[in-house]
């Protein structure tokens, strides 16, 4: 455990940031961008968890095993995603025997 | 007189008295009694349902019961042994229990945390029970749409909700675990000094911390869906039923070594004890927890083969699920090795351990059938599945629970059980268990369907067999419920090491005091090393 403690100031910034990214995806919701809409709401919603995690929840200035649990949840989500894909993206690959 | 010497000594049972004394205990080992006599009681309701199930199986008309209820009585024995028996049963009873004193410990990291987490089972077990007795709920303890959206009733999100519940109790079990392995080791338990149990336990806590949570999400997002009509699972709101079979065995299938992992550490223990000998290849052993624990969440898709999952996945699941039989076959060799020249005693629960070695294989084995893409069509959602299953998560865990409870009841009671009337069960739970899911196998090959009440008539005859083993598999778990209550009273009085085993559990008094030991034991041994005891040896019979 560390005692490293940030300054008001830094948190203030961060909270702000957040509260603009809110104001972003909301924005970004009323524009029409295709199949892009998903994928920049989903790179906002990553910014804002980073910034969550790294200043909020202190991961910044943690030890080295908290950081690897963080890695873990991250990659079992990684996990999660590739191998339903693998499923979702390939169901037309075969023709169905039939139709 | 012996009897009053030891009724004088403080241990953890009468250290305090009274309901609040238990109901609002922070001793990791009260905790762990309030578990097992939970699970109990949800073992026995589950048994009672399965009981229901038997019956209306006799005769193929399906007579006795409407197809409604029959399709009620079957959720809720799946639910009830699942969520509220086997999840729990050997991590959050006996592992409560001994995992601190395995590793010199005074307690679980976070005893106010462990004591919430019973209560999170207790509230959602509740929830559960009540939603299925009210309304009931169809789905099979899969809860897979559309039969849990589209065409149910709506005391499914009452009953998925109990789950979510009880869901945080096991997270909040594995995170203690996780924190008091990693914090609490007595001076010189270094990783690999740790009982087999310890590893097995601290891995099955990797997957509930890993998986539960995803469980959890996915009962939101039913709520989400049946509640607000968000479109996720439902195809006319263009969501994908699919992605409810992908989400629920993300979690569910890592469940099932929840389930049989911590059975895999109470077999080490026992096979260790009654054979004398540190276990064979103890670093494999320790590792191919972990392995299970990692590898069993890549295979989940095994479960979906006939889904309308894409053939590609489906090679890759196949191909996986192949892999995860390596770690658990390491075991079983393993285990027989350490047999070899051993000095092997027929204890009870030795005579668990056996059982559960045999029965594990064979479910392991079968496991490996249904994996393969080919014969899953032929037997999926037949007999075979649930003949293969119930292998494990009966005649494996269930078994290797019952040789945990023989093993160590003398250290939680200070009393032994009657070691004759416990071989004689035994015996009884091993020859009824084959005989009321063998013929399962058969039925399923020759295509009887799981989940269905009629059925044609040449099927009757193994049913029939199933139902007659059921009959002998329920005398056998009586038997037992009977004469551990009797030995509270009745039973001889425990020394501190019965078996002569070398774990620290039983460096102190049986039952042990409240804080577990009178100074804190320094380790200055490798697991199981068995000249430490020599001599300590004392006969019971
Ligand atoms: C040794 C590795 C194992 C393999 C390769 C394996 C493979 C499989 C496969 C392919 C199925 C799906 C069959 C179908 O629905 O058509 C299945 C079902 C099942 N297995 Fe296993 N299994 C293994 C171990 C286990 C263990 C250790 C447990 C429990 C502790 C278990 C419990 C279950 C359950 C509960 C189901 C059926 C679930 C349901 O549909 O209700 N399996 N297994
Ligand atoms: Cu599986």
């Amino acid at each position: 455990m560390s005692a490293h403690i940030d300054s008001v100031k830094t948190y203030a910034l961060v909270f702000a940031g957040l509260i603009f990214l809110t104001v972003a995806t909301t924005y970004v919701a009323t524009v029409d961008l295709g199949p892009f809409s998903v994928v920049v709401a989903l790179g906002i919603a990553v910014c804002k968890m980073l910034l969550v995690a790294l200043f909020f929840m202190h991961i910044r200035h943690s030890t080295k095993l908290t950081k690897l649990v963080v890695l873990g949840g991250l990659l079992w989500l990684g996990i999660l995603l590739t191998l339903t894909m693998s499923d979702i993206l390939t169901r037309g690959a075969l023709g169905v025997p039939g139709r | 007189m012996i009897t009053a010497a030891v009724q004088e000594r403080e241990h953890y049972l009468n250290a305090s008295y009274g309901i609040k004394s238990w109901l609002l205990t922070k001793d990791h080992k009260r905790i762990g009694l309030l578990y097992l006599a939970t699970i109990t009681l949800f073992f026995f309701l589950g048994g009672a349902f399965a009981t229901l199930i038997r019956i209306e199986l006799l005769t193929p008309q399906g007579g006795l019961v409407s197809s409604e209820t029959y399709n009620k009585l079957f959720t809720m024995h799946g639910v009830a042994m699942v969520f509220f028996f086997l999840i729990p049963s050997i991590p959050a009873s006996l592992g409560n229990f001994f995992l601190p004193m395995m590793i010199g410990a005074r307690d679980l990291a976070f005893p106010r945390i462990n004591l919430l987490s019973w209560y999170l089972l207790v509230i959602g077990g509740l929830f559960s029970l009540f939603a299925m007795l009210a309304g009931g709920v169809d789905t099979g303890w899969t809860f897979y749409t559309p039969y849990s959206t589209t065409y149910s009733n709506t005391w499914v999100i009452a009953t998925a909700l109990g789950i979510f519940v009880a869901g945080f109790s096991s997270i909040l079990t594995g995170l203690n675990f996780i924190v008091t392995v990693h914090t609490m080791r007595a001076p010189g338990m270094t990783w690999f000094r740790l009982p087999l149990f310890v590893w097995a336990n601290y891995a099955t806590a990797l997957i509930q911390v890993l998986g539960t949570p995803v469980l959890a999400v996915t009962i939101v997002l039913l709520f989400c869906e049946r509640v607000f009509h968000i479109g996720i699972f439902d195809p006319v709101l263009g969501g994908d039923p699919v992605l409810f079979q992908h989400l629920f065995w993300f979690y569910s299938h890592p469940a099932v070594y929840i389930m049989v992992l911590p059975a895999m550490g109470v077999v080490s223990e026992l096979i260790s004890t009654f054979s004398r000998k540190p276990i064979f290849g103890y670093r494999i052993v320790a590792c191919s927890s972990l392995a299970i624990a990692v590898l069993g969440f890549l295979v989940w898709g095994h479960h979906l083969f006939v889904s309308t999952q894409s053939v590609y996945a489906g090679m890759v699941f196949s191909f996986l699920s192949y892999f995860v039989a390596i770690p658990s076959a390491i075991k079983v060799f393993n285990w027989t090795a350490t047999l070899y020249k051993g000095s092997i005693s027929y204890a009870t629960p030795m005579l668990y351990a056996f059982g559960f070695i045999g029965l594990f294989t064979i479910g392991g084995l079968t496991g490996l059938f249904v994996a393969c893409l080919g014969i899953d069509v032929h037997v999926t959602d037949t007999y075979f599945v649930v003949a293969h299953f119930h292998y494990i998560m009966v005649g494996g865990t269930i078994m290797a629970y019952m040789g945990g409870l023989h093993y160590w009841w003398p250290k939680m009671t200070g009393r032994m059980y009657p070691e004759a009337w416990a071989k004689l069960s035994a015996l009884v739970i091993f020859l009824g268990f084959n005989l009321t899911f063998f013929p399962q196998f058969i039925l399923g090959y020759l295509g009887m369907p799981r989940r269905y009440h009629v059925y044609p008539e040449e099927f009757q005859i193994l049913h029939v067999l199933s139902t007659a083993g059921a009959s002998v598999l329920a005398v056998g778990y009586a038997i037992p419920m009977m004469y551990f209550i009797w030995s509270l009273r009745y039973g001889k009085l425990a020394p501190a090491n019965p078996w002569g085993a070398t774990g620290l559990e039983w460096q102190t008094a049986s039952p042990p005091p409240a804080h577990n030991f009178e100074e804190t034991p320094v380790v200055t041994h490798e697991a199981y090393d068995y000249s430490t005891v020599i001599g300590e040896v004392i006969e019971v019979g």
